[in-house]
């Protein structure tokens, strides 16, 4: 099949291969490197970089408005929230394990086992008969999207809105304070409320 | 055509793997919610490399779907674990098993 494409079109298929390798190695090691750190803001930064390699992984599938959007929402929106409450709440680093080292072993193993059934179920996946569809690179373009969320999607589009809208006042619920203090004191009542936190942890060792 | 459709398969694989082992093995409330985030990833990979394969727009959608899930649910999951660090100081998973008793 390589002999009668000409040389060009084989410089171009190698280079989606060492792409994908090159993204793709960059995408475990961000990954690993998240589980890896004890500190909340070395992962989220090594997430930023799996996001990256991913957006550009998307951009390789012809799918580039994705890959903006992965851009847009994961390594804008999302991570940024993340970083802010990591910063807000001055996290320091995970204390040392405390648990039964064993139980890192046992986790480590079932790792293992849903490593291989995933790869497994996506081996048979992947070896079925292709029905040799004719690949286009039209599909991932803004257009066509566009086309098909509103006009064959358009009640899971409505749907989502009206989650994000859900979402929105849920979060703003959540993390407000029951009373809504006056700006300047609210380093006060966070000193305050910071002194009488030994006092306040005692209803739990009580139990 | 580029790298065969297993490869991407394989790579969604082991990122969803890291992101599950992740999920076990930190005790930090923002670390195990990067590991979802990164799980969510690896299957929004799935979606996009079927997508390619089969010429279907429709992965592309769902993709879209599951980005706009993980924005509220970074929005809900934070404000909880604003809430939770409020009460106790702490986000430490291993802190909230206050109901155990």
């Amino acid at each position: 099949m390589y002999l009668s494409v000409s040389a060009s079109r084989r410089l171009i298929l190698m280079a989606y291969d060492v792409l994908f390798y090159l993204f793709a190695g960059f995408a475990i090691a961000c990954a690993i490197s998240m589980v890896y750190h004890r500190n909340p803001l070395y992962s989220a930064v090594s997430l930023v970089g799996v996001f990256i390699a991913l957006s550009c992984i998307y951009v390789t599938l012809a799918a580039p408005f994705i890959a903006a959007v992965q851009i847009l929402i994961y390594a804008g929106a999302i991570m940024v929230l993340v970083v802010f409450v990591i910063m807000l709440l001055n996290l320091e680093e995970d204390r040392p394990h405390s648990r039964l080292s064993y139980l890192y072993v046992v986790g480590g193993g079932l790792g293992l086992i849903l490593l291989a059934q995933t790869l497994f179920v996506f081996y048979a996946v992947s070896s079925a008969p292709n029905h040799a569809v004719d690949q286009s690179e039209t599909v991932g373009r803004t257009i066509s999207i566009g086309r098909a969320m509103y006009t064959d999607y358009l009640l899971p589009v409505e749907i989502v809105g009206i989650l994000l809208l859900m979402a929105t006042v849920g979060g703003v619920v959540l993390a407000r304070r029951l009373s809504q203090p006056q700006l300047e004191l609210i380093v006060d009542q966070e000193l305050e409320r910071r002194n009488e936190g030994d006092e306040k942890n005692d209803y739990r060792i009580a139990f | 055509m580029e790298p065969s459709l297993a490869g991407y398969l394989a790579l969604s694989g082991i990122l969803f793997t890291i992101g599950a082992v992740g999920v076990i093995f930190k005790r930090n409330a923002i670390g195990m919610f990067m590991c979802i985030e990164l799980m969510l990833n690896a299957v929004n990979l799935t979606f996009i490399a079927f997508s390619r394969y089969y010429a279907d727009v429709t992965g592309q959608l769902f993709v879209f779907m599951v980005m706009s899930v993980a924005a509220a649910e970074a929005a809900v999951g934070l404000g909880i674990i604003i809430a939770f660090f409020r009460n106790s100081q702490s986000i430490d998973v291993d802190d909230a098993s206050i109901l155990k008793n």
